[in-house]
């Protein structure tokens, strides 16, 4: 509670505190600067990793619930070895639904490679059956084993193989993202840190001046404290806010879309990069006390 | 109040100090002499905290320096006027907010005792002055402004180092007459000056003590004074 108080304290300020520094032009500017532009990074940074995200659930989410049965046969057998691996899946516990593509959809399937037009009936194409799982899913390895049993031609396709890279890469873009934002913040806390330093640096005899007269460190060091932190707070403030403005005017957000036309916040996703700027004075905060307390122990 | 007892002072294995033993007593009134590297200046740090011994003990306020924590010494120099030979002010800020800093870094409100800075200021001459930046004052001036800033906290000892080496014959006589009505108040008061003039011209207003530093010892002045 107490430290509460001394950081409402410093926040508030006290104006005869802020007027014994003078202002340093170069650092203030620097630190504004600096939180400003983190800030802005740091939008682009939840941004993808919000968008990684959503694909990486997306892709987990549909792709695990659906998967395919090959049908590869001699065309006289096709239509038995349907029937045989429809009733199998009937009876599989975890199996939701089954059914076999009609040739429309078989015809929509392999369109982009050959057009509208293709004659599916008349070429030996395989026959595809559409399963969808429960939340429970079914025992792939012992629908396989059923399978050739009953209809040899049967080949499940549970979208495993694929699926899991995709996953995978989904996650780390996601990582990366996160990683990005730790680096923002950790490049934030190294250049405050430097800003705060050469202001301390800058005013070394007024320091001592106050020690001279019985400044505690405490009071020296909350007047920096309180000017790096507004200044990082304003700074990170506007940077958040061109960042917000700039993912808006990238072209709209698709919730099912994919990764590029995805990089963007959608719903509630919009209050997050608002704390950035709270992260940005939180940060300057204690980079500022840390090294103001560290300098002041070399002045007597 | 503040005391030194059997202290040396080192620096960089030199021996700066050696078996230094003083007292500071309220109402006491102490001139510090002797050549110039002598170690005045050094022997005045080991009073407020700015050095700390490397042999002995230095006790102010009842307690060992080495006992007293960093915002302890903030509260010792509280305790402690200081008046440099350079002065030391906040260029930045204007004089009447210079002399009124010690109030203000201890939390003290400067409006609650502005009558009596204006007052204080009007003491040292510089009424006229409250506005003025610390560059555009005068030696003599500055080092009387040190004086105010120095007394403002009405602290128990005032620590004075050099306080006329910029100042004429007059203006010495005119802050000589200032230490000795604070310590008519009650206050200690420690002047290191290597000015033989102003400590015959104080002997004939106040029973001061004359000590100076030879050969890295404290002795008591004898006759040639």
């Amino acid at each position: 509670m107490k430290k509460l108080t001394d950081v409402v304290a410093i926040l508030k300020g006290d104006p005869r505190a802020d007027r014994a520094v003078p202002p340093t032009g170069f650092t203030a500017q620097l630190t504004l600067l600096t939180a400003a532009a983190m800030a802005f990074l740091g939008v682009f940074a939840l941004a993808l990793s919000l968008a990684t995200a959503r694909l990486a659930e997306r892709w987990a989410g549909e792709l695990a619930q659906s998967s395919t049965i090959r049908i590869s046969a001699p065309q006289d057998q096709v239509a038995v070895q349907t029937a045989a691996a429809l009733r199998v899946l009937n009876q599989t516990t975890g199996v939701a639904s089954a059914r076999a593509l009609d040739p429309a959809e078989q015809r929509a399937l392999l369109a982009p490679w050959f057009g509208p037009d293709l004659p599916v009936e008349t070429l030996p194409i395989p026959q595809l059956i559409e399963v969808i799982e429960t939340p429970a899913g079914y025992d792939a390895e012992g629908l396989r084993l059923r399978l050739r049993a009953e209809a040899p031609g049967g080949v499940l396709d549970d979208h495993t193989r694929w699926r899991r890279p995709l996953v995978a890469a989904a996650g780390r873009i996601n990582a990366l993202g996160l990683v990005s934002l730790a680096l923002i913040g950790g490049v934030m806390v190294a250049m405050i840190t430097l800003a705060a330093n050469a202001a301390l640096s800058a005013n070394a005899q007024v320091i001592r001046v106050l020690r001279l007269v019985g400044a505690r460190d405490s009071y020296i060091a909350r007047a920096f404290v309180r000017r790096f932190t507004l200044r990082a707070l304003s700074g990170a403030a506007g940077g958040t806010a061109l960042g917000m403005a700039a993912i808006a005017l990238l072209p709209k957000a698709d919730p099912a879309g994919g990764f590029l036309t995805g990089l963007g916040f959608t719903g509630a996703g919009w209050i997050l990069p608002l704390v950035i700027p709270p992260l940005a004075a939180v940060i300057a905060f204690w980079s500022t006390r840390l090294a103001a307390l560290r300098a002041l122990k070399e002045i007597t | 109040m503040i005391e030194l007892d059997d202290v040396s002072y080192s620096y960089g294995g030199d021996a700066l100090l050696s078996d230094i033993t003083l007292r500071l007593a309220p109402g006491s009134f102490h001139f510090l002499t002797g050549p110039s590297g002598a170690g005045k200046s050094t022997l005045l740090k080991l009073c407020y905290m700015e050095l700390l011994a490397t042999k002995g003990t230095v006790t102010l306020f009842g307690r060992p320096a080495r006992d007293i924590g960093r915002d302890g010494v903030a509260m010792v120099r509280r305790r402690v006027g200081i008046v440099h030979q350079d002065c030391q002010f906040l260029d930045h800020l204007p004089l009447l907010e210079n002399v009124a800093l010690p109030l203000t870094v201890s939390g003290q409100s400067t409006e609650a005792h502005m009558e009596e800075m204006r007052e204080l200021l009007g003491w040292v001459g510089l009424a006229s002055k409250l506005r003025a930046l610390p560059p555009e004052l005068s030696g003599g001036e500055r080092q009387r402004a040190a004086l105010a800033r120095a007394v403002v906290m009405s602290p128990d000892v005032i620590l004075a180092d050099e306080p006329t080496g910029n100042l004429d014959w007059e203006m010495s006589l005119r802050l000589l007459t200032l230490l000795v009505e604070l310590n008519r108040m009650g206050k200690a008061i420690l002047v290191a000056t290597h000015d033989l003039n102003l400590i015959r011209q104080a002997k004939s207003q106040v029973a001061a003590r004359v000590l100076r530093i030879k050969d890295r010892r404290l002795q008591l002045a004898g006759a040639d004074l």
